[in-house]
């Protein structure tokens, strides 16, 4: 394995090269076993997420990649909020500024969607069901001016927010979402509120949303600042050819 | 033997190699804690700061082969790779004798466990080097390739993170053999109960 023997201490002969070299098979045999993986891991990969969820769903939260989703966040642990305190503001360029509590958005009509998240490292979750109410909802019943340029997303952690076009929060398929597999959202996963923005890599769903201000021009988002797409597509941005998601 | 250190004792492992293990075991350590808060929800409450984890985790990982491939300059662990590789008629015998292993099968420098673990640890470090390295530059691969990089290096990390634990655990309950990796030197009547071979052979 190393054959440098110009630099050198004296020792014993050693009588140890004998017998059979099982420590250079295991180490092929764990480099051809990787290379195997690396090519056959999707499949592998969907086959046992699917298999453990089905037979120890209890183990999902544990075993790697098995929930699907890995948790980033971009403070020092996960923001707390009070559920009877929490309030998501809509204001900027609209006719009524609102502050939303929990149940007021429980009472704005309610849209539910099964779509897949995809993250811009890689990683994708098929079919995850969302619930909550239409970003467009919430700007119709703050009277948005649909001429406004964009929206800003401020999440309560202190740190992270997101952006878009007017004309993208206006598509049927984004939500300020309250729950995931049919459970309200929980902590990792952006609890209470948090935004899915099904057709762009996961980053523009920001997390622990509390307000949504209407503004002009677009102001580029947290992780846009670090360099991704502000225009977020997935299949069409960041240098990815992931499949979009319809 | 070379180097006599105290009468009674052996040379185990000269400063090359003991620095080699020091600085493997850090990395692996800032390895594994780090992973564990990457992927774990629980562990990620607990610091949080992704971005802070995953810079200590990568360079962490970029660095471990460095203290491999430093030490393949020093004869003493050239000599323990070999010695690692091979597997004498005895540590098979060793490997099937169950719990009476210690003594009953005189084995070389390093019983069969140990030479395991290290083949293990090595292939594992280059599977996960490889898929690190696919994940840490994945705008470069196709997506398929990169979800199947990141399936291996998730999986393969945690039976690292069981087999290490392993290790710690052998390492806990044999002082002789923590002291041995920590100075260098261990008693002969150590050496002839769990290596008998390689006492008689340093001896001879």
């Amino acid at each position: 394995m190393c054959s440098y023997r110009w630099v050198t201490e004296q020792g014993p002969t050693p009588r140890v090269a004998q017998g059979a070299p099982v420590g250079r098979r295991i180490v092929l045999g764990m480099v051809g076993l990787g290379a195997l993986g690396i090519i056959f891991g999707r499949t592998a990969s969907q086959a046992v997420n699917s298999t453990v969820a089905t037979a120890a769903p209890g183990l999902s939260g544990v075993l790697p990649g098995t929930g699907g989703f890995r948790i980033y966040t971009v403070t020092n642990g996960y923001p707390d909020y009070n559920a009877e305190k929490y309030r998501l503001t809509v204001t900027g360029l609209v006719s009524t500024p609102l502050s939303l509590s929990l149940a007021d958005l429980g009472d704005l009509p309610q849209t539910g969607m099964t779509k897949d998240f995809q993250c811009v490292t890689g990683w994708r979750v098929d079919d995850v069901p969302w619930s909550g109410v239409l970003l467009s909802d919430v700007l119709t019943a703050a009277g948005a001016d649909p001429s406004a340029g964009a929206l800003r997303f401020i999440s309560f952690d202190g740190a992270y927010t997101e952006s878009l076009t007017m004309e993208q929060g206006l598509r049927p398929d984004i939500l300020v979402a309250t729950t995931m597999f049919g459970k309200p959202l929980t902590l990792e996963h952006g609890a209470p509120v948090r935004l899915y923005v099904a057709p762009m890599y996961g980053y523009k769903s920001l997390k622990w949303l509390s307000g949504i201000e209407v503004v002009t021009t677009v102001v580029p988002g947290y992780w846009e600042e670090r360099g991704y797409s502000v225009d977020a597509w997935v299949g069409s941005s960041n240098g990815m050819t992931d499949e979009p998601i319809a | 033997m070379s180097q006599s250190p105290e009468p009674g004792t052996l040379l185990r492992f000269t400063a090359a190699e003991r620095w080699t293990h020091r600085t493997l075991g850090i990395l692996m350590g800032v390895l594994l804690i780090t992973a564990a808060m990457l992927y774990l929800p629980g562990a990620s409450a607990v610091i949080g700061n992704r971005p802070l984890m995953r810079n200590a985790h990568v360079i962490s990982g970029f660095l471990l082969p460095i203290p491999i491939i430093v030490a393949c300059f020093f004869w003493a662990f050239r000599q323990d790779l070999r010695r690692l590789n091979r597997f004498s008629p005895n540590d098979w015998k060793w490997l099937r004798s169950g719990k009476n292993r210690g003594g009953n099968t005189p084995v070389g420098k390093f019983n069969a466990g140990q030479k395991l673990n290290s083949a293990f640890v090595l292939g594992s470090i280059i599977v996960l080097l490889v898929t690190g390295l696919v994940m840490y530059f994945n705008r470069f691969f196709p997506d398929d390739i990169r979800t199947g990089a990141t399936f291996v290096h998730d999986w393969l990390g945690l039976l690292v993170a069981i087999v290490t634990a392993g290790h710690i655990w052998m390492a806990y309950g044999d002082a002789t053999a923590r002291k041995g990796m920590r100075t260098g030197s261990v008693p002969v009547e150590w050496a002839e109960q769990e290596h008998g071979e390689w006492a008689n052979e340093v001896r001879s």
